[in-house]
């Protein structure tokens, strides 16, 4: 039979996917028309830019293939053989149990029933579960659709997330300039122009964006940064490891102690007073509280001032080193790119680290952020991009089926005001109450982060019922091993885990429900779209693409999409007609979308059906609005940013979204709530981590800082595990003995004490946990840290179901603390971590 | 006749290993018989890429090498097969024939490069055939160049003057990975790295500013070169041979001139050169 071929969608690129007899052969980036393709073109100097035609993915896309038909899908239904709803539950043996198949009849009642028991005796708030993040792709199916249209129905209780990747910017920085509408992150319009244009530095703190590859974008913006440097624009990364962009980029490299990054700024903004080498005008007529913040730079009101020859005690960097970047950055046009795309990064997930976000901000108000050449740009976003037509994704209301309203005749309601918070729904279970200050992602305003949430909320159950959906958090939260005490407690009368493959949370489950990926289901998705708190994110891609996600193959052994499993659950409770919205097929929720949106400008339903993709090109008459320069100028915002409410009310419109619509060195936000706290003052400070270098009590035991970045070669905990051709890449694994060991780097002087060498297989441990990797001795380390990627999906305890065991799929999460960034900000922490690394013989 | 190759700029290369699992996309577990059999799962890298790391904290570099078939003019591969069971086509690519090559496992050790793998299962030689079965079907490319974020592969004719490898082979500093085999190689390459000698000069009587701007000269290995040291002090001779013995001289006015022998058995960073003034 000849080949057919399909176009779906990844978390980081289209694809082209190629069925022979039923079976996917091969997946390339997506295959276009040329013609499809209207580069656009920047001018810079007296060169024209102009991006190639062609989309390029992140690495592990490429064993999408391999993915979809690994031997770590979930095949059958599952039910753990000591549970018996109507007798012994033996939650205690959760994580160490068989299971044994049972029909999706058989699965679907017992799931039914145990959520119907669970309702009528507690009230749907002790029904709880959630999702991970970018397993698959596509709006219909997507994490947020089918699972929170079914959690909604059942006024369950949504557990929030931790703003994970943003958290110092988020909690920190939106008090410094706004922003909060992008949790934290800048504005991305047109800064690959005016980097072009204007730049002639760029400082990468704490950035790698060649590994994290502006998230959903792929490697588009690798040639990006490669103009870039063919340019001449110099570059310096400040971070405890020579990352891959540093490698690839060359430059300079500034290496401080990790918890230190905030002194380093400090000092920089010392050097900036004293001499006096800093936009007095744009501080004065953009900003406000500067005196304040000048007085403690200079040490008048703490006695110590931030000089270089102070950081250099507190950073271990040369105070010479410290005044040549102060003075470059301040002579050269230079582009601060803290984080991956602007607002990111791993300095911003560790103790206080919302006073290094805020300095981030400063640092730059201080230059004239909004200046050519003088941006907080992650050098991932900001291509020339249409804004003009809107198509729906994940992150907002119009993107999911459970709130669609333009889409769907019934919008579930959930009257529920119950909350969890991600980070801590273990101590919610073992041991409540818990409070924190937050409400997720606060992409509505700056005061969703001073509410106030109790768990259990009054009036509510505690959670009996969990329903994991997707992924695992061995691997990615914080001090992990506190989930698998809370899924043996008795407490969780009944816990489904329904996924694609076999993750570290699959096996702690009494049911297990096998979904399959969007290559066996129909959906539409725009590449690296996602709305809501990241508008027009797409702009991280060379082309707007967007995909009609095709089926491609039948579901795999017996899984079934999450949307037809949910409707086969409600269909046991009577109530399919209703999660279905009147009997919609993936097929009829694509259709509906696709009216509702602006494609329908632009193409017909049946070329889109059949073609598989549209290629939104930019205007013929685009003209660029860089980020933030209409601030610098003093002008009315003009760029496209959807989540700014300032932008259209004529009296405000020049302004931030800053209670004083300025930039704030005080800021007046956290004056007004919490005006005493001295962990995140209202003005910043540099506070030394309470688990970092020197940490009394503590530091002696463990003198090792771990660095858990986000992974190079997976995806959170996707891909990892799951396809195999990833461990033949000695940065994600490394096999010896018969096992692919996750890599731990350490440097050559630390490893000599220690008597470990390059392949020996090590213990990270310290009062937390214990985690077996592989020793990588390299150069590119900072002594007394030690590098091991965060996401591991192998979850593999030498002793299953034991809490304390330890793990040898690298978990390194383990070893992370609980304690979060500060007394009212509950954001992770996983670099405030000390640890000792051994040899292990065994 | 066009002469298709590849030609590779370590320079761009950052080692995201799209080319290598776009190759392992392509060919596992598929038969694009006469022009090879499937890839199984172990043991095959029709695509390497191989990690370089150079020097010393706190002046580490990283390099990966993309490794696919070099394509040889004269390939040791064709010479240590039977039958003919390895040939060269007009266009230059080199095939091994799934089906004559059988048993045939002296063609894996004849490659110097070690570009070539045995499947234990079929019993056969197997290395990387640039797509040339995509190619013979209008496809415009090989997978992995494809794939190239950065455009470190280079795919296309080397006899077609107007084609980007053409050009770009004139015009950047190309060179043979390992002349030394003498199996001219099709594939060639720019930026394979090379060993290094840095510093950072320090000047003692101002220990709170860098040393920007000192003359830094290297005498040794044939070569004679001048450098001033950047905003930070640092200064970095590349390029330089290996097992090779140079002098290292530091110049600048009120100091007294420095001048270090170092020798290349590794790259070399001097760390701080600190400088004396004169009284």
């Amino acid at each position: 039979m000849a080949e057919k071929v399909f176009s779906s969608c990844t978390n980081s690129g289209p694809v082209s996917v190629y069925v022979k007899d039923g079976k996917i052969v091969r997946i390339r980036p997506l295959v276009v028309d040329e013609k499809d393709f209207k580069p656009w073109v920047i001018e810079a100097g007296d060169k024209k830019y102009s991006p190639p035609k062609k989309v390029t993915l992140s690495p592990y896309i490429h064993a999408e293939r391999r993915r979809i038909y690994s031997d770590e899908r979930i095949r059958y239904p599952m039910k753990r053989v000591d549970f018996d709803p109507n007798g012994e539950r033996n939650p205690q043996n959760r994580g160490k149990s068989r299971y044994e198949r049972i029909s999706w009849d058989e699965a679907a009642t017992l799931v039914a029933n145990e959520l119907t028991r669970v309702k009528e005796t507690y009230g749907g708030s002790a029904i709880s579960g959630i999702t991970s993040s970018h397993h698959n792709w596509g709006i219909v199916g997507y994490k947020m659709g089918p699972f929170a249209r079914f959690l909604n129905m059942m006024e369950g209780t949504p557990v929030l997330d931790n703003p994970d990747s943003w958290e110092g910017w988020h909690w920190g920085a939106t008090h410094s300039y706004g922003f909060y509408w992008r949790l934290g992150m800048p504005e991305p319009y047109d800064m690959l122009g005016d980097a072009l244009q204007n730049a002639e530095m760029i400082i990468y703190w704490s950035n790698d964006p060649d590994s994290t590859r502006g998230t959903y974008s792929g490697q588009d913006s690798a040639l990006w940064r490669q103009w870039l440097k063919e340019k001449g624009v110099k570059m310096v990364f400040i971070d405890p490891f020579y990352n891959y962009t540093n490698a690839v980029m060359g430059g300079k490299w500034i290496v401080p102690r990790m918890g230190t990054d905030t002194a380093l700024a400090m000092a920089i903004a010392f050097v900036w007073i004293t001499e006096d080498i800093y936009n007095k005008d744009y501080v004065a007529n953009r900003t406000i509280g500067f005196d304040e913040f000048k007085k403690y730079v200079l040490g008048e009101i703490d006695g110590v001032p931030k000089t270089p020859e102070w950081a250099e005690e507190e950073c271990d960097v040369d105070a010479r080193v410290i005044r040549t970047l102060a003075r470059e950055w301040a002579a050269k046009r230079t582009i601060l790119s803290g984080g991956s795309r602007g607002g990111e990064g791993g300095a911003c997930r560790q103790a206080y680290a919302t006073e290094w976000a805020r300095m981030m901000v400063l640092l730059q108000a201080m230059q004239g952020l909004g200046a050519p050449g003088r941006s907080i740009w992650g050098t991932t976003m900001g291509a020339p991009n249409n804004t003009t037509h809107w198509v729906p994704a994940y992150g907002e209301p119009q993107g999911r089926i459970s709130m669609a309203t333009k889409v769907a005749k019934y919008v579930p309601t959930n009257p529920n005001p119950q909350r969890l918070w991600r980070l801590t729904v273990p101590e919610a279970i073992l041991d409540p109450p818990v409070e924190w200050y937050g409400e997720g992602f606060c992409g509505q305003s700056l005061e969703q982060q001073f509410k106030h949430f109790v768990y259990p909320a009054p009036g509510c159950s505690e959670i009996k019922l969990w329903y994991r959906y997707g992924g695992s958090f061995m691997g990615t939260m914080s001090d992990t091993t506190k989930w698998v005490r809370m899924y043996q407690s008795p407490k969780l009368e009944f816990v489904v885990n329904q996924d694609i493959w076999w993750n570290s949370e699959t096996r702690m489950a009494d049911v297990i429900l096998p979904a399959c990926t969007n290559f066996e289901r129909d959906d539409l998705g725009e590449w690296a779209a996602v709305n809501g708190y990241t508008w027009h994110a797409s702009s991280g891609c060379n082309y707007r693409v967007v995909v009609r996600e095709q089926k491609c193959i039948e579901p795999l052994w017996e899984s079934k999409s999450d949307y037809e499993i949910f409707a086969l659950i409600f269909e046991k409770m009577g109530m399919r007609d209703l999660y279905t919205d009147g009997g919609k097929t993936d097929v009829d929720w694509v259709k509906g979308f696709f009216d509702a949106c602006d494609l329908p400008k632009l193409v017909s339903w049946e070329e889109f059906n059949a073609k598989g993709y549209h290629i939104i090109n930019i205007e013929d008459d685009y003209k660029p609005t860089p980020g933030l320069r209409w601030f610098y100028d003093g002008r009315p915002c003009d760029t496209p940013d959807v989540g700014n409410a300032k932008r259209l009310d004529p009296e405000k419109s020049g302004e931030l979204g800053t209670f004083s619509g300025k930039i704030e060195f005080v800021s007046e936000s956290l004056k007004q709530y919490f005006p005493d706290d001295e962990e995140r003052p209202v003005a910043p400070r540099y506070i030394r981590s309470w688990e970092g270098y020197g940490t009394p009590g503590l530091y002696e035991k463990y003198p090792l800082q771990l660095l858990s970045p986000h992974p190079r070669f997976s995806f959170h905990c996707h891909y990892d595990k799951h396809t195999d051709w990833l461990n033949d890449i000695s940065v994600h694994r490394i096999k010896k003995d018969g096992h692919p060991w996750w890599p731990a780097r350490i440097n050559p002087e630390d490893a000599a004490e220690r008597g470990i060498n390059t392949h020996d297989i090590v213990r990270l441990y310290n009062d937390r946990a214990s985690v077996l990797c592989i020793a990588v001795v390299t150069g590119r380390v900072r002594p007394g840290v030690i590098h091991s990627y965060a996401s591991s999906a192998m979850y593999d305890p030498l002793q299953p179901g034991e809490p304390d065991s330890i793990d040898r799929g690298g978990c390194v999460s383990m070893l992370t603390p609980s304690r979060m960034l500060s007394k009212n900000v509950p954001g992770m922490t996983p670099n405030s971590c000390l640890i000792e690394i051994e040899k292990w013989e065994g | 006749m066009a002469r298709l190759s590849l030609l590779i700029d370590v320079t761009k290369c950052s080692g995201c290993h799209n080319c290598f699992l776009a190759c392992r996309d392509e060919f596992y577990g598929n038969d694009y018989t006469p022009y090879s059999a499937p890839q199984p799962l172990e043991g095959q890298f029709w695509m390497q890429i191989k990690e370089v790391e150079r020097g010393t904290y706190p002046k580490p570099k990283l390099d990966y090498i993309p490794l696919p078939c070099l394509h040889c003019e004269e390939a040791p591969c064709v010479a240590a097969a039977a039958d003919g069971a390895v040939y060269r086509r007009a266009d230059g690519i080199v095939i091994i024939d799934p089906e004559k090559a059988k048993g045939q496992k002296d063609i894996v050790n004849s490659c110097p490069y070690r570009v070539i793998f045995w499947n234990k299962e079929l019993e056969i030689p197997q290395k990387c055939t640039l797509c040339a079965h995509r190619l013979d079907e209008g496809e415009k490319q090989p997978r992995c160049v494809e794939a190239c974020p950065t455009g470190a592969l280079v795919f296309g004719d080397l006899d077609d003057p107007e084609s980007e490898i053409a050009k770009l082979s004139a015009s950047l500093d190309v060179e043979v990975y390992h002349p030394e085999y003498a199996s001219l190689p099709t594939v060639k390459y720019v930026g394979i790295p090379k060993r290094f000698i840095a510093g950072e000069v320090v000047r003692r009587d101002v220990p709170g500013e860098c040393a920007e701007g000192v003359k830094v000269t290297l005498e040794g290995g044939g070569v004679s070169l001048e450098t001033l040291s950047d905003s930070y002090g640092d200064f970095e001779f590349d390029g330089l041979e290996k097992n090779t013995d140079y002098r290292v001289g530091v110049e600048c006015d009120g100091y007294a001139p420095m001048i270090i022998e170092v020798s290349t058995q590794t790259d070399v960073d001097l760390g701080e050169i600190v400088l004396e003034p004169f009284d």
